[in-house]
């Protein structure tokens, strides 16, 4: 007779943490494809050796923790190393990809007690250490597609090797290339700065030669991830229909976000964006459907989950309309992170049979 | 459709009610089409003193006894409790502990008969065939009599439902005929092939309750149940209140609150019981018991039992003896050996697994289920860290947050875990189901709700303690005041003045002892 659970129910429906953490890696897949078609083999050295570093950095920790190796067939830190490649820029040099991807796994999951007990997001908070750690390369984008310089070939897989492992000033050390001549600002960047000169919304869109179009299919700078509004759709939509996620978070984020544009919007067009360009523009929808229905640090109860999602849009927002940093979504997700076990406690769906009201109990 | 809109229209009244969360498990109805075969008369029946929630029965028989088909055998101690009947005419040969339906394996006094085959029946109950103009008590007292008790599994004293009450006027019979576990298919074909005498049931329960509305409960993968229902309803005189109510198949359904809410709108109240809002539910086979019994005048010696699983040859559903031991059922279906083999008593997802087949059926036997160990193992894999998914909470039917009761459950954190309303937890098991960590999560609340349980009855006992003590220093207090007051007296006798009546003091001292005399409390018996 063996010893194993004896107690009910006698039943499984079949799901488990890998197959959850294996339909996100499915539902990146798009956005991971339109940047391999964005920004070539860079993306695809990124996207690899975050992963890689990841898994190797949760094999180091599981040995010293003295835990089965066989944790690593979860898929979490794999998951977390393709969340953490996606957010960086297409330059990023090799060592800074597989630091964050140690700060990811080590002071973004394991320290806490490994999976299931991080109180942050493992990937934004390694991308927050890198941001603030490198803020120049965090924030150097190169156009996509090396649409403005011909001779930048990013499918030509020796250049892609210098950049990502050499730097970007090898580079340009090595042929005729210009810093400025590859990059340019991100959209949200480019209105920031400009805002600062007091020029309008619409005059710096213009002259930054912005389209919704562009902007929608991922033709513009930015993480390597990120700028394909598209891709990332595809892969939300995925993820709702598997049941991976639930309409709560996305809906309740983006909705506040685009409220508060349009409101905004309205007001002063001068100063603040359209919903449609806050929309399109940054991480909003990459965190919307993926980095805050991260199911470990996100409030477990429906009721919960629209706070979560309204308190991430309302952060979101402010950043990008009146904060140093052009983009919030990350800052936002990290800040209600904060906020889980709180909303956990105070907002629990109502029990049955409790606070009911509106009911007569008998005729006495 | 997102459950936050289906809560919404519900309030709007666009949508009928449904109770939130539930899962849809694989049913494996395979005994579903298989008609209600008898399972003839063990040579030996084992009959436990206990087969109903509450308290234990005591023996009235001997070793030696001569005893008749459904005479009683145990009688009822308490008030929540039922006795228990012989169910075939024969010898009693033993009276000893036997195993039960117990995961621990734990076993219970019970009475061994040996059957002599004539399974002559006792005849000293009359049938009330005029029911409709007999009052309700006396019919209760048959309820109670003939040891019924909820045969959907929990078992609980069906005379104590059955009750009507001024302030709490039952205004909807239910009969559940949901059975939504997967695998049992006892009341899907007791409703096929006996619509009519359930009928019968419902009636006098509605006699009894002084109602006349009810309503029937089916799930829709029962459609030919609903169908035989629906004619004999059409047939039957007298029943123009009742009507059938066929619903999606999900599961938990059939569990009382959540039926109640999904057919009236209303929710029983924490602590309270469906008659305070109205409401008495029965089970269909308890019904036809209680028709039985009525009508008949036979008491419960038989029930429906499904005999099912994966690694059965041949399921079926047996109209089973009370005491027959299920391993000669599983014989009779073509199974013998148990090696690899997981025996479930009840359904899958509420039953208790059993470490061997020696055990016999009891009331609350609904069905015994042979898992194969693949079927088992798929449930029982090794338990991974919580990754907060929240699909516990999306299929828990109480709304808890099963989660979070788990986390406070395993770290003993009681207090936080009753806050967090713990015993609203029915245990259906719909949470530990979905559990992608497949964190046995209903295990916990269990352990959680019986180390509360043991502490309240420590608190009691505690306390019962106290006032002991406390009694016995007044009462020593008491006698030391009344010997001094004597060696007084004493003392003033011999005086050589003469010595007055006892004082006033005196008395009154010790009137005030004998009534401050602390009453040590029973200790309440605790709802497991």
């Amino acid at each position: 007779m063996s010893l194993i659970m004896l107690s009910s129910p006698h039943a499984h429906g079949g799901d488990s943490i890998r197959m959850m953490m294996f339909t996100v890696v499915l539902a990146l897949l798009p956005a991971a494809a339109v940047s391999i078609y964005l920004f070539g083999w860079l993306a695809f050295l990124l996207i690899v050796s975050c992963m890689l570093s990841a898994l190797l950095t949760e094999a180091v920790c599981l040995k010293m923790m003295k835990r089965p190796l066989s944790t690593l067939l979860d898929n979490s830190a794999a998951l977390t190393g393709l969340f953490l490649a996606l957010t960086l820029p297409a330059t990023t040099p090799w060592w800074m990809a597989v630091l964050g991807s140690v700060f990811a796994i080590v002071l973004g999951k394991q320290v806490y007690g490994g999976l299931g007990h991080n109180i942050f997001n493992p990937a934004l908070s390694a991308r927050v250490i890198l941001l603030i750690s490198f803020p120049l390369s965090m924030t150097t984008w190169i156009m996509p597609m090396s649409s403005a310089d011909p001779t930048l070939n990013l499918f030509d897989f020796s250049t892609c090797a210098t950049i990502f492992f050499h730097g970007t000033n090898a580079l340009l050390s090595s042929s005729h290339l210009s810093l400025d001549a590859i990059t340019m600002a991100s959209p949200l960047g480019h209105i920031k700065t400009e805002a600062t000169l007091g020029v309008p919304i619409a005059d710096a869109l213009k002259a930054y030669d912005y389209s919704y179009l562009d902007a929608f299919l991922g033709f513009e700078a930015g993480s390597i991830g990120e700028t394909s509004a598209l891709a990332l759709f595809i892969g939300g939509i995925f993820l709702l229909a598997r049941h991976s996620i639930t309409w709560h978070i996305p809906f309740a984020y983006i909705g506040t976000v685009l409220l508060l544009a349009a409101i905004f919007n309205q007001v002063a067009p001068d100063q603040f964006a359209t919903p449609m360009f806050h929309l399109f523009a940054g991480g909003l929808i990459l965190c919307a459907f993926f980095m805050a229905t991260d199911p470990v640090s996100s409030p477990v109860t429906p009721v919960g989950q629209i706070v979560f999602g309204v308190g991430c849009g309302v952060i979101t927002w402010s950043i990008r309309s009146f904060g140093g940093y052009p983009e919030g979504a990350m800052f936002s997700v990290l800040l209600m992170n904060c906020a889980v076990p709180l909303i956990d406690h105070y907002f629990r769906p109502r029990v049955y049979g409790h606070h009911v009201d509106d009911q007569d109990m008998g005729k006495s | 459709m997102p459950a936050m809109l289906r809560t919404l229209a519900q309030k709007l009244g666009l949508m009928a009610h449904t109770f939130p969360g539930g899962i849809h498990p694989d049913m494996h109805k395979l005994s579903a089409a298989a008609p209600i075969e008898d399972a003839g008369i063990s040579p030996v029946l084992i009959l436990p003193m206990k087969q109903h929630i509450g308290v234990p029965c005591t023996s009235m028989v001997k070793i030696g006894d001569k005893v008749l088909r459904g005479q009683k055998i145990a009688k009822s101690e308490g008030y929540l409790s039922v006795p228990v009947h012989a169910s075939t005419s024969g010898r009693i040969v033993k009276i000893e502990e036997h195993a039960i339906a117990h995961p621990s394996g734990m076993g219970m006094p019970s009475i061994f008969i040996e059957a002599d085959g004539d399974d002559r029946r006792d005849e000293s109950l009359e049938p009330i065939t005029d029911w409709r103009n007999v009052d309700p008590t006396i019919l209760r007292e048959r309820a109670r009599m003939c040891g019924l008790a909820g045969l959907g599994g929990a078992v609980f004293p069906t005379f104590i439902k059955l009750v009507q009450d001024r302030r709490f006027p039952i205004e909807t019979v239910i009969l559940n005929g949901i059975e939504c576990e997967p695998y049992l298919t006892t009341d899907h074909r007791l409703m096929v092939e006996q619509a009519s005498e359930i009928l019968d049931g419902m009636a006098i329960i509605m006699h009894m309750v002084g109602s006349s509305a009810g309503i029937i409960a089916i799930e829709d993968n029962k459609t030919d149940a609903a169908e035989a229902m629906q004619e004999a309803l059409t047939n039957k005189d007298g029943m123009d209140g009742v009507h059938i109510e066929v619903l999606p198949t999900r599961y938990p359904q059939g569990s009382e609150k959540q039926l109640i809410y999904t057919l009236t709108g209303r929710e029983v109240p924490a602590g309270k019981l469906p008659m305070h809002i109205g409401v008495l539910c029965q089970n269909v086979g308890t019904t036809k018991a209680l028709r039985d019994a009525v009508i008949l005048g036979q008491t419960l010696t038989e029930r429906i039992v499904t005999i099912s699983g994966d690694a059965l040859p041949r399921p079926a559903n047996l109209n089973a003896r009370i005491g027959t031991p299920i391993r000669s059922l599983f014989a009779r279906q073509g199974l013998e050996d148990f090696s690899n083999i997981q025996v479930v008593h009840g359904g899958p997802m509420m039953g208790e697994r059993l470490r061997h087949p020696d055990i016999p059926v009891v009331k609350s036997t609904s069905g015994i289920l042979a898992l194969s160990q693949q079927a088992i193992n798929a449930a029982h894999t090794v338990e991974n860290p919580c990754i907060r998914c929240g699909h516990c909470s999306e299929a828990c039917p109480a709304s808890l947050v099963p989660n979070l009761l788990a986390d406070l459950c395993r770290s003993d954190q009681l207090e936080k875990a009753e806050d967090y309303q713990l015993f609203d937890c029915i245990e259906c098991g719909a949470c530990s189901y979905v559990c992608p960590s497949n964190i046995p999560l209903v295990h916990y609340f269990r352990y959680g709700k019986g180390q509360i349980s043991l502490a309240r009855r420590e608190q009691v006992f505690a306390e019962a303690s106290r006032q002991r003590s406390e009694g016995r220093d007044t009462r020593i207090e008491r006698e030391n005041a009344e010997k001094a007051a004597r060696r007084s007296r004493v003392r003033k006798t011999h005086a050589p003045k003469p010595a007055a009546e006892p004082t006033t003091e005196a008395v009154a001292s010790t009137d005030t002892a004998s009534t401050t005399r602390p009453d040590t409390k029973p200790i309440p018996e605790e709802k497991s």
